[in-house]
């Protein structure tokens, strides 16, 4: 098999060089067509197998990539870790390596430790895409922000972006982070530093301690969920002064005097980082990430999906060349 | 004429080699005179412009489609709705190809049930190209009745398909490309025959 353009893996977007992240984005425009069709279905995929592997819980996400593979007529299979053997103490690799016996193309996996997509992807022969992973990456979240940004700015080149809050546990922000250096963005984190990760600034990113700061300077701020469920130690004293100090207000904004757009990753937390008015505000595309989101995977999974032209080759001998 | 004559093959002493510059079959005003044909020719086929949608193939075809379109409005006073269809989606031999096509966009935003849909490509050669718009289109609806324009064809079929209207009939000797230019996005107007591996 001929690795496509991406190569064999979406592990993040660290490894992407700026051609390839802006090929994904431009992969992604026909595919939102194809989702407001009456019959939202293209036969492109037809015949692929496909696993999402979640070993975390995921609706968006997994839903997300549900819907790309089926509207690219590829035959998609859950497996929720929390239901598998998994459970009885299976290894990833080797619920993997049994999962590829059953000959599948793809995997699509979500799993709480950092680096496991790659590990994974390093020894088994499909097609690995990280739906997130640990506090590392997740490569379609931070292309679908970039293409949401896109939509509306028309370019990402000088884009001021900031990401908010939970910057030390969002592997989200890592994705948003290299996608827009790559892509010519200047971005900023602003949130307390008790939850930024440290050495942030060697990203090439600015740092903000004051929320007012932050949307004093940014074109866009990508709002990020309080992880609370990672949260072992003390971070913050509590949610309640959280939102006083760092929660995005519509006070906060409109103090700013001008048009700041809202991004979130979702699931939100309403009343802590984001307030309810401002998720739901007229400079909110919240849903627009998601709806971008069906696009973007659409485009991963055709460029990752392996062309065989060895296959072509042998039936033609040798012709190349565009049918007509 | 003589239906068992074949060019010869490369490594015969007969092989002549083709020249590397692209041959002009068509310039630009015998182009403009052949789409005039055609324009007329799908108004005559669907006896008016009634329930009549034109779709254009990209890449070339979606130009084609827009100036037929705009000579039927010409002559006929009538701005016949217009599509654009990106077949990558739907082509058979995607498992085989790669690196991954570039898909371009479709724009459909007619209904398209009962209506008279013609569709509008370039070059007709082995036909798979207008086998995966019959699916798409499929997809998009049931139309009354669908027609194919195509401004060369040029032999070579690979699947039972036929244009309803055509620019121009080309032999064209194996190996070579018909390339069509427009002046959208290829700087001028015409059609030139290129010999194998050379560009236009």
């Amino acid at each position: 098999m001929t690795p496509g353009p991406l190569g064999k893996d979406l592990l993040g977007l660290e490894p992407l060089s700026g051609d390839q992240i802006r090929l994904i984005l431009d992969t992604a425009e026909p595919f939102k067509e194809i989702s407001e069709r009456a019959i939202k279905k293209v036969p492109t995929l037809r015949g692929a197998t496909i696993v999402n592997l979640f070993f975390e819980p995921s609706t968006r996400t997994r839903v997300s990539f549900e819907f790309a593979e089926k509207r690219l007529s590829a035959d998609p299979v859950n497996v929720a870790a929390s239901s598998s053997s998994v459970t009885k103490g299976e290894t990833l690799v080797d619920t993997a390596r049994n999962l590829e016996a059953m000959r599948i193309d793809m995997v699509v996996m979500r799993h709480g430790a950092s680096g496991a997509a790659q590990f994974l992807a390093e020894r088994i022969e499909s097609n690995v895409i990280n739906a997130g992973d640990g506090t590392h990456e997740h490569p379609t979240q931070g292309l679908l922000d970039l293409l949401t940004l896109r939509d509306r700015f028309t370019t990402l080149e000088g884009l001021k972006v900031c990401l908010c809050g939970d910057v030390l546990h969002s592997r989200v922000a890592r994705s948003n982070i290299w996608g827009l250096t790559k892509m010519g963005a200047q971005v900023a984190v602003c949130g307390p530093r008790s939850l930024l990760p440290n050495a942030i600034d060697e990203m090439g990113v600015t740092i903000f301690d004051h929320i007012e700061d932050a949307i004093g300077w940014a074109d866009a701020l990508n709002v990020l969920r309080l992880q609370l469920e990672r949260m072992t130690a003390g971070y913050i004293p509590s949610l309640r002064e959280y939102n006083r100090v760092f929660g995005v207000t519509r006070e906060r904004l409109d103090r700013a005097g001008r048009d700041v757009l809202i991004l979130h990753p979702g699931p939100m937390n309403r009343g802590v980082e984001i307030d309810s008015d401002v998720a739901d505000g007229p400079f909110s595309v919240i849903l627009d990430q998601v709806t971008n989101g069906v696009a973007i995977r659409m485009a991963v999974l055709y460029l990752l999906s392996g062309g065989r032209p060895e296959l072509a080759e042998a039936a033609k001998g040798g012709g190349a060349g565009g049918a007509r | 004429m003589f239906p068992n004559a074949s060019f010869p093959a490369r490594d015969s002493p007969y092989w002549v080699p083709m020249p590397d510059t692209p041959v002009t079959m068509l310039d630009a005003r015998s182009l403009q005179r052949t789409l005039r044909r055609m324009a007329d020719e799908i108004v005559e086929l669907n006896n008016g412009t009634d329930d009549l949608l034109i779709v254009g193939i990209q890449r070339r075809g979606v130009q084609l489609a827009a100036r037929i379109v705009s000579m039927i409005a010409e002559r006929e006073n009538v701005t016949v709705p217009r599509g654009a269809l990106d077949i990558t989606l739907y082509r058979d031999d995607l498992q085989t190809v790669g690196p991954r096509p570039v898909v371009g966009p479709t724009d459909l935003p007619w209904d398209i049930d009962g209506k008279h849909v013609v569709i509008v490509d370039d070059v007709l050669y082995t036909g798979r190209t207008i086998r995966a718009a019959l699916d798409e289109l499929a997809d998009f609806g049931r139309p009354r009745r669908i027609g194919l324009a195509v401004l060369i064809d040029r032999g070579g079929r690979e699947l039972p398909i036929h244009a309803d209207v055509v620019g121009r009939t080309l032999t064209v000797p194996p190996g070579a490309r018909i390339d069509v230019l427009v002046s959208e996005l290829d700087g001028r107007d015409a059609v030139v025959q290129v010999a194998p591996g050379a560009s236009a």
